[in-house]
């Protein structure tokens, strides 16, 4: 019989992160589907009374692993506190949200006990043997795999499940003992844009998307940079999107050319960028090649604005091309946005 | 005292992205052998970094290390070779994202560890945060785990360098953010997303001088079958690709702001 283990973790607020209550509900189907035992790790700094209150009516061990070197994620501290909590759960399938705090350490930590890692599972199935969907060759092609050998560590895609919703009697929380091994690496803080600069919102119903003909010559034969600046951030605060970007408009900022400021590689989606998921997406001046196309693999509804009736969008890749202007389109968007509002 | 650098470059090679794939029975792509190769972007990225890195610190060394089939890591060695300057390692074995990403970390670190005059005390384990073809952030993980670095970083975007050997780190974390850490020195690993340098441009000068070690290397490669470790895979198949595009050609503006305004309400 298999012994599930979900790791968890909080996040800045010191509750339990929505994606780690997702691998939770992860965990409670999937312990339910192969007849498995379940328990749920927690890795914090300290236990703050809203862990036992998300966890609420969970029918599972909860251990927890708390030292103050756990208040920031940092591989040593992480990979020591979740091989400790695996240990002594003797997980034979770790369960854990796919978060920038896991992925840099679980790989680890699983080899440190014999197991193996896949990441990015994006489904979960359990039947009489466990099945995991991920992506290969970025979002290009779909694959369901499974393995026999133990421990088996599965990183989850966040947003792909509803998270555990508490209900009942909070579960009691076993501390388990943890060796800090000497760090030395120290966690300075975050860099984060300015809260009114900050253009990247994982939460975001809508993803707008930003091409590089926002930053190329128009029909008058002048660049207009200015407007186009106006016209996204414009949107941005109307519509309170995310914001994505083709890779061609990022590159320029880093060779001189005419630049939206806001914008930086972490905007990028595609191939070698991003792969946000979104409820809508709406493409502006950007071309749809197949390379930026694989980041919007998690977007559903799929809206363009593109002056090429060729464009990429065009062909299947988009749901709706309005072949049109999008300053003329985008800056009417805006003003009737900001009337409703 | 001067810092000295011993940057290891792991770097997988991936099909082109403008190239179109299709799963084949293995599980394999169809004509992977015959389709155009790329270094993997975001090791290419850990390239680049790396060899402005070694640039800056005087006495220190670059390697690119590569696993996959000799005939093809030589054709993407030719453009790769004139990039930047490195000494290239090659470990004959096989190409694509359906391998285990465990059996492939220990291939590397025996070649890490096999490297000769590799100071292990000055190492720096690059690699891209994640390929273009598993895309699992697990190998280079794995191989930091089995050369004992106990200091690891992904989603890099910036190394900063002190005085005292000691350096700063940017790691992406969610919402377009960054982790800034400090680590005392080497060894460490760092998995980096896209950097700060553009693409250096061709020199054929840099080409000629590590033609002369590309060569003698993939002679030299080892080859190495991959375990699979119990990985196995019950389909493999490509999504939907089409969607019904409507096309919507002559509406003015106003008319297709008020479209787009109603559906983001819904
Ligand atoms: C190894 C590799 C990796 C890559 N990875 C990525 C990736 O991760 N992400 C990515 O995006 N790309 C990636 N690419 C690049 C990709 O192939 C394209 O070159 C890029 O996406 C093009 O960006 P674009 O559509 O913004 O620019 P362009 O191709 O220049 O298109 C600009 C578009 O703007 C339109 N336009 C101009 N003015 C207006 C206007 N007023 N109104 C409406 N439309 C207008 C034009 O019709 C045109 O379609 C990669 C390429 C390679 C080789």
């Amino acid at each position: 019989m298999d012994n599930i283990l979900v790791l968890t973790h909080v996040d800045e607020s010191g509750a339990l992160s929505r994606a780690s209550l997702e691998s939770v509900a992860a965990g409670v189907e999937l312990s339910a589907a192969i007849g498995a035992t379940l328990a749920v790790g927690v890795v914090a700094a300290e236990l703050s009374a809203d862990i036992p209150a998300q966890l609420a009516g969970l029918n599972a061990r909860v251990l927890a692993a708390t030292a103050a070197e756990l208040a920031e994620p940092r591989f040593a501290s992480d990979a020591a506190a979740c091989e400790a909590l695996c240990r002594h759960a003797s997980a034979t399938i770790v369960l854990a949200p796919g978060s920038s705090r896991f992925t840099r350490v679980l790989p680890a930590v699983a080899h440190r006990l014999g197991g193996v890692t896949d990441t990015h599972i994006t489904a979960l199935t359990g039947g009489t043997q466990v099945e995991a969907t991920r992506w290969y060759y970025r979002q290009r092609v779909e694959a369901v795999i499974t393995r026999t050998a133990r421990p088996w560590f599965l990183l989850l895609d966040a947003g792909t499940r509803t998270p555990y919703a508490a209900k009942g009697t909070a579960p009691a929380i076993e501390a388990v003992a943890l060796a800090m091994p000497a760090l030395r690496t120290q966690v300075l803080g975050i860099k984060a844009p300015k809260q009114d600069e900050q253009t990247i919102r994982p939460d975001a119903k809508l993803l707008f998307v930003a091409g590089a003909g926002w930053t190329k010559k128009q029909a008058d034969g002048q660049v207009h940079a200015a407007e186009a600046e106006q016209c996204i951030l414009g949107f941005l605060k109307v519509a309170d999107s995310s914001l994505g970007s083709s890779k061609s408009l990022v590159d320029q900022s880093g060779e001189n050319q005419a630049v939206l400021k806001f914008m930086s590689h972490l905007n990028q989606i595609g191939q070698t960028g991003a792969t946000p998921r979104h409820a809508k997406g709406l493409s502006t001046c950007c071309h749809g090649e197949e390379p930026h196309v694989v980041g919007w693999r998690f977007v559903n509804e799929r809206r363009a604005i593109n002056l090429d009736a060729n464009c990429g969008w065009a062909r299947g890749k988009a749901d709706v091309v309005y072949i049109a202007d999008a300053f003329a389109v985008m800056q009417r968007v805006n003003a009737l946005l900001s009337e409703k509002k | 005292m001067a810092n000295v650098f011993h940057i290891v470059v792991c770097s997988g090679i991936v099909p082109d992205p403008l190239q179109t794939l299709e799963p084949a029975p293995g599980p394999t792509l169809k004509n992977e052998m015959m389709l155009p190769a790329v270094l993997d972007p975001w090791a290419a990225s850990a390239l680049y970094e790396g060899a402005a890195l070694a640039a800056k610190h005087a006495g220190s060394k670059l390697w690119l290390l590569s696993l996959g089939p000799k005939a093809k890591l030589q054709q993407v060695m030719m453009t790769v070779g004139q990039k930047v300057p490195f000494e290239f390692v090659a470990v004959d074995g096989p190409l694509g994202g359906f391998t285990d990403a465990t059996s492939t970390a220990a291939a590397l670190a025996e070649a890490i560890a096999a490297i000769p005059g590799l100071d292990r005390t000055k190492l720096l384990l690059f690699g891209g945060w994640e390929s273009a073809s598993r895309g699992a952030g697990v190998t280079l993980q794995v191989a930091g785990e089995l050369l004992g670095i106990s200091d690891q970083f992904q989603g890099v975007d910036e190394i900063k360098v002190a005085d005292d050997g000691s350096f700063e780190v940017l790691e992406r974390i969610e919402g377009g953010r960054h982790q800034q850490s400090r680590c005392q020195g080497t060894p460490a690993v760092l998995g980096w997303a896209t950097g700060n340098l553009p693409e250096p441009r061709n020199s054929p000068q840099v080409g000629m001088a590590n033609m002369r070690g590309i060569m003698p290397a993939l002679q030299k490669a080892k080859s190495v079958k991959l375990d699979a470790n119990s990985l196995t895979y019950a389909s493999v198949s490509l999504p939907k690709q089409q969607r019904e595009t409507r096309l919507v050609r002559d509406l003015s503006p106003d008319e297709i702001a008020r479209e787009i305004v109603q559906w983001i309400a819904e």
